[in-house]
């Protein structure tokens, strides 16, 4: 069975001219990049280009470049990094709706006696500009705020609330692993300081990532050990996955624009063409500014994990915010912010594309997914075909 | 993605007895939508108290609807009140195990099963009559004391996995804890067995000598036991300890708890002069 994938918010293919350029460093240059002789020498020039490569996506200079393991380690390098430098400050700024990777540590955070402030988002997931204003302090160490949400693509005024932080003193750090590829990305002419990407959300490979940090932006390093990445991420680099993000990069500079029409005009024909064969059906957050690539649309009265079971047997790759997928009891923590009700929150289902994704798989999809609803509907409690009728 | 068995997976991508029974006789709702899942059970009951059609209609994930096609399957041809003593458990079994995290859903099947005999036979089920002591997913003190009593549940952790309560904002934990305590005491009102004086005074001369007096030996002190009355133990320091500021200390906290744990709990160590 052909695998249909449609989940690029969870992860990406390899791209193939990554895999290409990553494939001397898993065999012949295996070279350290710290070592004196030119074995290991010319491994480091690689890094230094890839580090190029990175910084030329998003206009920024190759030293503010920190490769990392992956996007929760960047975000939790910066935050920890404002803590720890920002003399007494504890209060932290972020919002209801972020990845787990900066919520979960601003939980730990609590514990320990920081101070939290979570913005709150509207039922389209659009972030409370009052609220934001009002949360910033004098004992305000960082904001972190996602720029694109992950399960609803919805985006966030991240340059403007910068400059609002910016204006205070206060460091922004931008969690942009689902933005950055996407859409354009320029700090050359931004008021961010620091900003989180992963690999493997952009067609790299996983177990990369990086940290932009803004020249002159005073830091403290999370995992400290040798004078790699100058002092500021001990451990020996992940060559070849970092000349592999290097690549993506690239790639994503040039693919930026295709995202924005041809993904995008997918996107829109898959969820136009799902809203109207399937009834009661509605997009989270489909009148907020939203990413090209992803759409998360509720079915009423079906629970997502059964979705998402059935729509495996075609092959097709989706995920879902309902309680039953995310490990929890409850659906997840971003549809609760938006206030989307519990008939639709737990028949969530989230699609999200990317520049691999073709036309027939679209069509599949939407050949496949109306009857997978109509058959759970046919069983569930709550739906009234009558009622349908009416609405 | 959670691991099912094939037999939850055929019940979910084939389920049995879907829809509704036409001329039910016995009803059976439980869960809801902002629960996540939801079941009705829709029975025919014949003359004699035999199932004779059973149907389900659910909102819920694939093992919510496997256990409810599966408890359909179960309840063909047989009695009430052979209907009546299928556990969760027997859902979970009969589906060849259900992870832990959706045990749940077959408590769910269970519930509907005993709201539909009720409905039958004209009574409102035992459970929903206690009060609620989840808000987040409305489940009451009945069902959670059942569901740790059925399934010898011991944490909340695993009384979340049966029946939701305490997954949501967590305040309940405690009041959880303290249902699991109390079944567990009814349940285990262990008595222990009465020791004879002699019995006593053999067992703390026993345990003196293997488990305290070595102990207090290295440190160059020594204990001798002078007499017991009923739980009363009169002991007296010698050596070391006899002279020790401390020894006051150790032997109420190292000797008494030691007596208490391997002889008697209600043991009280009093130190008598020389």
């Amino acid at each position: 069975m052909k695998t249909v994938y449609m989940d690029n918010n969870a992860t990406t293919r390899i791209a193939p001219e990554v895999l290409e350029v990553m494939l001397p460093f898993l065999t012949d240059l295996y070279g350290n990049p710290s070592s004196a002789y030119s074995f290991g020498g010319r491994v480091a020039r690689n890094i230094r280009e890839s580090r190029e490569q990175a910084a030329d996506l998003l206009g920024a200079s190759p030293e503010e470049i920190i490769f990392t393991s992956c996007g929760s380690e960047s975000d939790n390098t910066a935050i920890m990094s404002a803590l720890n430098t920002g003399k007494d400050k504890r209060h932290v700024v972020s919002t209801r709706v972020e990845h787990p990777a900066v919520k979960v540590l601003c939980n730990e955070l609590t514990k320990q006696g920081c101070r939290v402030t979570e913005i709150p988002v509207d039922r389209e997931g659009r972030l409370d500009m009052d609220r934001y204003k009002e949360s910033l302090t004098p004992d305000t160490a960082i904001v972190s705020m996602m720029w694109a949400n992950n399960e609803t693509g919805v985006i966030f005024p991240v340059e403007e609330a910068a400059q609002l932080a910016k204006n205070r003193g206060i460091l922004f750090h931008t969690d942009a692993v689902q933005a950055v590829g996407k859409i354009p990305v320029d700090l050359d002419n931004s008021a961010i300081d620091m900003l989180s990407i992963s690999g493997h959300k952009l067609h790299a490979p996983k177990g990369v990532g990086m940290l932009y940090v803004r020249k002159g932006t005073k830091f403290s390093p999370f995992l400290i050990g040798g004078h790699q990445e100058r002092g500021r991420r001990g451990g020996t680099e992940n060559t070849a996955s970092i000349i592999g993000l290097g690549k993506a990069c690239e790639l994503a500079a040039r693919r930026t624009e295709e995202e924005n029409t041809r993904v995008k005009a997918l996107r829109d024909r898959l969820e136009g063409e799902l809203l109207n064969r399937i009834p009661n059906s509605r997009v989270n957050g489909g009148h907020a500014l939203r990413l090209p690539n992803t759409t998360n649309i509720s079915f009423e009265f079906v629970e997502g994990e059964a979705i998402l079971l059935l729509m495996d047997e075609f092959g097709i790759c989706a995920s879902s915010g309902s309680a039953c997928t995310s490990g929890s009891l409850q659906p997840s923590h971003v549809l609760r912010a938006m206030g989307v009700p519990f008939t639709m929150a737990h028949g969530s289902v989230r699609l999200s594309l990317s520049v691999y994704t073709t036309d027939e798989e679209v069509d599949f999809v939407i050949d496949k997914l109306p009857p997978i609803i109509a058959k759970l509907r046919g069983f569930s409690p709550f739906w009234k075909p009558q009622a349908q009728a009416c609405a | 993605m959670w691991e099912y068995t094939d037999t939850v997976k055929e019940h979910f991508l084939n389920p049995r007895n879907a829809g509704e029974v036409e001329d039910a006789n016995a009803v059976g709702e439980v869960g809801s939508m902002a629960c996540g899942d939801a079941l009705k059970l829709t029975l025919k009951v014949d003359d004699d108290g035999r199932i004779e059609d059973a149907k389900f209609q659910t909102f819920g994930c694939a093992s919510a609807i496997a256990s409810a096609s599966a408890l359909t399957e179960m309840l063909k041809g047989k009695s009430l009140k052979e209907a009546e003593k299928i556990t969760n458990q027997d859902i979970a079994d009969y589906l060849g195990g259900l992870p832990k995290e959706k045990m749940h859903c077959s408590v769910l099947g269970r519930q509907a099963l005993e709201s539909a005999i009720a409905s039958y036979k004209g009574e409102t089920p035992k459970e929903q009559e206690g009060e609620i002591v989840c808000e987040c997913f409305g489940v009451t003190d009945r069902e959670i004391e059942k569901a740790i009593r059925e399934n010898n549940l011991t944490s909340v952790e695993e009384v979340t996995n049966y029946t939701k309560a305490g997954g949501g904002c967590e305040s309940c934990h405690d009041a959880i804890r303290q249902l699991i305590a109390r079944v567990r005491d009814e349940e285990a009102p262990v008595q222990r067995p009465r020791l004879s004086n002699i019995q006593k005074i053999k067992m703390i001369e026993e345990t003196l000598e293997r488990e305290i007096r070595p102990s207090l030996q290295q440190d160059g002190g020594d204990i001798e036991l002078v007499d017991v009355i009923g739980n009363r133990v009169l002991v007296a320091s010698r050596g070391a300890c006899a002279v020790c500021k401390a020894s006051e200390l150790t032997l109420t906290h190292f000797v008494q708890t030691k007596l208490q744990e391997m002889v008697w709990p209600e043991l009280v160590v009093e130190e008598v002069p020389k």
